[in-house]
């Protein structure tokens, strides 16, 4: 029996996270809100813990949370910081 | 100097009808005689066997006998069936049989039922760019269940004959590129659209619906990658308007939302087909829906705008009454509204209100946009009226300015609500343009559906999205 393929024949590569840092300290945060509601909260608290270890934060926001991000702000994410958490909240 | 080939087949009594003109053809023409049926006929001449049918195939025979003459650039003539006078001008001499003027011919071999795609798979599959997989089951569907590539009912396995079977549905090239579809935005072409459609069990004529409902959820305005990946229980609902709908027979009238229609279950299952496949959007995967809807197996009407009184959907947006036209809305269910008893419009306006006032949750505003769809015993209280649609949408969005204090976080004792700071304010319920009203139904009924739509319906999320229909 022979038929098509009806997907789109993706074949994604694998990649292997980076290792985790031992540390927080001294690193740049990226914190990402995601523009849902009360995301704000949920990352005030998250950028305070991580103050509190001794990284530096840098906050960030999706225009909606409906679409991904733009490539432009990834960049801007990446070209800045160590790391980056991304926060789902409602 | 010209070629001529002529194409016959032995079943076709006009074809038989010319063979004493076959000498005098042979006499004074360079000609080559086809027979699609019997490499003996017509006895006594050189005859090119079209056993395989082939050569009739790329020369697009429709008719037997079919006489083309040819020079060095290629097809300068063409003639169908018998026409003496015809043939003899191209033949360039008076023939001498003694022939009738005119008889029709026969259909080609190459279009007996079932035949035009078996040769379009025997001999332009090679354009398919899909990949071939095969399978040693013995059981196709169960094979396709295993691949992945159903929403939980069987689907039909995609072979090259009902491939090319489907792509005789649009006149477009399998390989113009659609876009790519999220979440894992593969790249989408007619023939993968096609072979979605095949899976979904649509009839070709169906495919150039499924091709503009595809491209409709493409555009960035109908933000499918966000209604795919969220927890609500949206998915896109298709409304068909103008003459295609009627062509290929959609349902607008008893059950429209419901099962039973061909075209309806098949062309709303193929969309989702494609966004699971060549989209790779799962649920419990990127598709993140909490709940779902059982609408997300296939979501798809048409519009009875021939029985009603106002204008259509797509008339609405834009398009002329005879052009046909999808619209794609982020869609979660449908919620029934009875009112058996209002034969004013004004009475009947506050029961939609009161019902549509609760869509969501009954403190939400301006967050889902809603389709009311009205039924024929309901749409009859605004004829009678003189009621146009305008008229009803205005009177709906005058009854669904909610006091503030209605609204916000605490009132009537619920949590759920809006900021305080909305105490003071008035807010319409939906957001201007998020109501929209199509007419459908059953004769028998004073039942009207409201179908709500996405929370995060807008400019920020989701907005209704519609797009002509190219065959």
């Amino acid at each position: 029996m022979r038929l098509l393929d009806p997907t789109s024949e993706l074949n994604p590569e694998g990649r292997i996270p980076q290792a985790r840092p031992d540390s927080v300290f001294g690193k740049t945060i990226g914190l990402l809100d995601i523009a849902k509601p009360r995301g704000n909260i949920f990352i005030d608290r998250i950028e305070d813990l991580l103050q509190q270890k001794g990284a530096k934060t840098l906050r960030y926001s999706k225009p909606t949370f409906t679409r991904v991000a733009p490539v432009e702000l990834t960049q801007q994410i990446a070209a800045e910081c160590d790391l980056v958490l991304e926060a789902l909240a409602d | 100097m010209s070629k001529f080939q002529l194409y016959v087949k032995e079943s076709c009594e006009t074809c038989k009808l010319i063979e004493p003109l076959l000498a005098e053809l042979f006499d004074q023409l360079d000609i080559e005689l086809v027979s699609q049926d019997n490499p003996q006929f017509p006895p006594g001449f050189p005859v090119i066997y079209d056993e395989s049918l082939e050569l009739s195939y790329r020369a697009e025979i429709e008719i037997v006998p079919t006489l083309i003459e040819k020079d060095a650039q290629g097809e300068v003539n063409r003639i169908y069936g018998w026409d003496k006078e015809q043939w003899q001008k191209i033949a360039g001499f008076q023939f001498a049989a003694e022939l009738p003027l005119f008889r029709p011919g026969c259909g080609s071999r190459t279009l007996d039922p079932g035949m035009p795609e078996k040769l379009a798979a025997r001999f332009d599959a090679a354009n398919l760019k899909s990949r071939r997989l095969e399978f040693d089951a013995d059981d196709d569907i169960e094979a396709c269940f295993d691949q992945d590539w159903s929403d939980g009912l069987p689907v039909v396995p995609p072979t090259q004959v009902r491939v090319m079977r489907m792509l005789a549905g649009t006149h477009r090239d399998p390989q113009e590129y659609i876009g790519d579809v999220p979440p894992d935005y593969g790249r989408c072409t007619i023939e993968k659209i096609a072979l979605n459609a095949v899976l979904a069990g649509c009839r070709p004529e169906y495919l150039p619906v499924v091709i503009a409902s595809v491209e409709a959820v493409l555009e960035d305005e109908f933000c499918m990658h966000g209604l795919l990946a969220t927890t609500y229980f949206s998915g896109p609902m298709i409304v068909v308007n103008g003459p295609l709908s009627r062509a290929i027979g959609m349902n607008a009238k008893g059950n429209a939302l419901g099962q039973g229609n061909r075209a309806n279950a098949t062309i709303g299952r193929a969309l989702q087909l494609v966004i699971r496949n060549i989209g790779g959007g799962k649920p419990q995967q990127v598709d993140r829906s909490a709940l779902g809807n059982p609408g997300k197996y296939t979501f798809c009407f048409a519009e009875d705008e021939l029985g009603s009184c106002w204008e259509s959907l797509a008339v609405e947006k834009g398009f002329a009454a005879e052009d046909s036209t999808v619209t794609l809305f982020a869609a979660d269910g449908v919620q029934g509204i009875v009112d058996q008893k209002s034969r004013d419009p004004d009475s009947l306006c506050r029961s939609f209100a009161a019902a549509l006032r609760v869509v969501a949750h009954p403190k939400f505003v301006m967050s889902s946009d809603v389709f009311l769809v009205v039924s024929p015993e309901h749409e009859r209280v605004y004829r009678e009226a003189g009621w146009s649609k305008q008229d009803l949408k205005d009177r709906l969005t005058e009854l669904l300015m909610i006091p503030g204090s209605e609204l916000v976080a605490g009132a009537a004792g619920i949590t759920e609500g809006l900021p305080q700071s909305f105490a003071e304010k008035v807010m319409p319920k939906f957001r201007e343009g998020g109501l929209s009203i199509v007419r459908a139904g059953g004769s028998a009924g004073m039942f009207s559906a409201i179908i709500a739509g996405w929370v995060a319906s807008g400019p920020m999320g989701s907005i209704p999205v519609t797009k002509r229909i190219i065959v």
